[in-house]
């Protein structure tokens, strides 16, 4: 048995509304082991929040349609029935949400909101037991236990992105879906929320899938990274192998990277990239890349995807590095 | 370009009444800005930095304190001039999402400040500037008569630029305009605002929480804390040799995209913000300062030179 406690084959999503379909996510491929933290990059748009529900099985249901597989323990999670899904959701899987200030339920307390987690994966503790739990799990995310009977509007943004991810690790998780923990935060409570995530995950020994649009932050916490565009993995490979400029990189990395600015070097512009994110109900032939890039050949215009060129952990779907050009 | 001063604070406070008690927001700032440069204000949420953008254009009436352009004292002019000099003077706005009117297309977002200030005498006039507007800031002519809902963020932020640059202003505030775009639509903001200011000879205030982007703009760099100046210096010394630990702190909480940072344990700072409502005297930052003494919790330290244009207000830095 592989070590892989997720595998994500040829996952796609689409949106249905009334006269579009948008392509969400587009044959995705996606695996991460025990202990191992996967940074999903990218931008606004490009389906990073969407394969995340869909791994939790929360994609609105009449207007979405899943198919591929999504293999969590050596099990398909797609077209699983909901009651086998709840006892997954939340104790095996969890995730964390991107905005903590309306994620949590406003009128209940905390520790309630942490305790009822605990409680509906495991009937048999006795409130005590619960409250203990509760106790333990605040200490672990540093929030003073005596604060469990506090309400979310008298926690700070910091705090109660504490709370979500007190929630989310209450029960143990085997995968742990952060989305964009630390997006609403600021600088100094993003560093101090990292750090825990970080110390909290070795301790665990869980896996992680972290989305974010910050490559500062997969540089800091993450072992593998996909970059997502329009749907699809365009680069995924170790750190290594995303972040060696030396490389060859998919041209969307390279404009990613181009775009941001580097507080270690001063530069007159920035290089970003031209054009805009298309939206996943135009999506363009071929590359769905083609349009902004830089280097697009006759090839990229028209006809399927890109093949894929390997080499080793390094993938990059773009026409640049196949066949003649070996990675 | 010359060294000619266009902006000058002195002692700029605003405070807000609460039931808690008086809300210092922005505590005794003083600053001056040449024309051509750009200041960076930076701080997290709450520092202040937007209050004080809204008192230097008197959209907050400042409590105390003076607010000077081009030499001449703006803090209590009557409404009527400071409208006069809002055509020197604009603001781009965080939240290209909520800083536009949803029901106006945008053209007549551009044309609003033309129509106010009577800059031409007929439409036509009006519509050319409108469209010569919409090619500087490399906005296509054919969403003239588009809403901004119909647009995305990038393209809405230029409408958000091109209604500030309407009326040929000197200085423009900008406050975080580039906080809620995606990094790729970000760079291209940020490079249309530096095309912009080496054309049109503007002096910017930019307002960000974000380090990074600051460093890549701006000229000198104020660091706010809880309203209090904490550090000012040039760009280049407040990013190679920060003194204030609180500078020191917010730079080494940024994550850097590169992985030989990777591992290297960033020193994260305790706690969090403290309630600017009726602070106690004494430095702000002491509750999270490692470095707090006993002097630095009952004396408020002074914002002095230190060296040749480096400003830090931290009693480390102070002869006793």
């Amino acid at each position: 048995m592989s070590n892989k406690i997720l595998e994500i084959k040829n996952l796609s999503v689409q949106y249905t509304t009334d006269k579009i379909v948008s392509h969400a996510v587009n044959n995705i491929d996606l695996s991460i082991e025990k202990g191992e933290v996967l940074g999903l990059v990218g931008e606004t748009g490009a389906g990073k929040t969407t394969t995340a529900l869909a791994i939790m099985g929360l994609l609105p249901r009449y207007i979405s349609t899943v198919t591929g597989e999504i293999n969590f323990k050596g099990e398909n999670l797609i077209g699983l029935n909901e009651k086998k899904y709840r006892s997954i959701r939340g104790s095996q899987i969890s995730m964390i949400f991107q905005d903590p200030m309306t994620s949590l339920n406003p009128v209940f307390k905390v520790g309630e909101q942490i305790g009822d987690v605990i409680k509906f994966h495991n009937r048999k503790l006795h409130s005590h037991e619960i409250a203990d739990k509760v106790d333990e799990i605040l200490n672990l995310v540093g929030i003073p236990p005596d604060r469990k009977n506090e309400y979310p509007h008298q926690f700070s943004g910091g705090m109660k992105q504490r709370v979500m991810i007190a929630i989310a690790i209450a029960c143990n998780p085997d995968l742990l879906i952060a989305d964009e923990p630390t997006t609403a935060l600021d600088v100094t409570i993003q560093a101090q929320v990292i750090k825990m995530m970080r110390a909290l995950q070795k301790d665990l020994g869980s896996s992680v899938l972290l989305i974010t649009h910050d490559l500062g932050i997969v540089a800091n916490f993450c072992d593998k990274v996909a970059i997502m565009y329009a749907g699809e993995i365009v680069e995924a490979g170790t750190l290594e192998d995303i972040f060696d400029k030396s490389r060859d990189h998919h041209p969307y990395t390279v404009g990613l990277f181009g775009s941001l600015p580097n507080i270690l070097e001063r530069t007159d512009r920035l290089e970003p990239i031209k054009g805009l994110t298309p939206h996943p109900s135009e999506l363009p032939e071929g590359c769905k890349f083609h349009p902004r890039c830089p280097h697009c050949m006759p090839i990229c215009q028209a006809g399927d995807n890109p093949a894929k060129a390997t080499s080793g952990t390094h993938v990059i779907q773009c026409h640049l590095f196949n066949k003649e050009k070996s990675l | 370009m010359s060294e000619r001063e266009l902006l000058r604070c002195v002692n700029l406070k605003k405070y807000f009444e609460t039931p808690g008690g008086m809300l210092h927001a922005v505590d005794d700032v003083s600053f001056v800005i040449n024309e051509g440069k750009t200041l960076g204000v930076v701080g997290e949420s709450g520092c202040g930095k937007s209050t004080l953008g809204r008192a230097i254009l008197r959209l907050l009436q400042p409590t105390d304190g003076q607010v000077i352009f081009e030499g001449v004292d703006i803090t209590h002019i009557p409404m009527k001039e400071m409208l006069k000099l809002r055509r020197e003077m604009q603001i781009i706005f965080q939240d290209p999402f909520s800083s536009l009117d949803p029901k106006m297309t945008v053209y007549k977002i551009i044309e609003e400040p033309l129509r106010i200030h009577r800059v031409f005498n007929n439409k036509k006039e009006r519509a050319e500037r409108v469209a010569e507007l919409m090619d500087i800031v490399g906005l296509d002519r054919r969403y003239v008569d588009t809403y901004p809902h119909e647009l995305d963020g990038g393209r809405r932020q230029r409408i958000g630029v091109a209604r500030a640059l309407a009326l040929n202003p000197k200085f423009i505030i900008c406050d975080e305009p580039v906080s809620a775009l995606d990094v790729s639509i970000q760079a291209q903001i940020l490079n249309l605002m530096m095309d912009l200011k080496d054309q049109y000879g503007l002096t910017y205030i930019f307002i960000t929480h974000d380090l990074s982007v600051v460093k890549h703009i701006s000229d000198d760099i104020l660091v706010l804390y809880l309203g209090k100046m904490v550090e000012m210096a040039d760009s280049d010394r407040i990013f190679e040799n920060p003194l204030h630990p609180y500078t020191k702190a917010l730079l080494s909480a940024i994550p850097v995209p590169d992985i030989s940072y990777k591992g290297k344990e960033a020193e994260v700072m305790r706690g969090e913000v403290t309630s600017p409502i009726e602070p106690p005297p004494g430095c702000r930052f002491a509750a999270r300062c490692d470095l707090a003494t006993e002097r630095c919790l009952t004396e408020t330290p002074e914002f002095i030179e230190v060296e040749a244009g480096h400003h830090v207000a931290c009693h480390l830095f102070q002869k006793s």
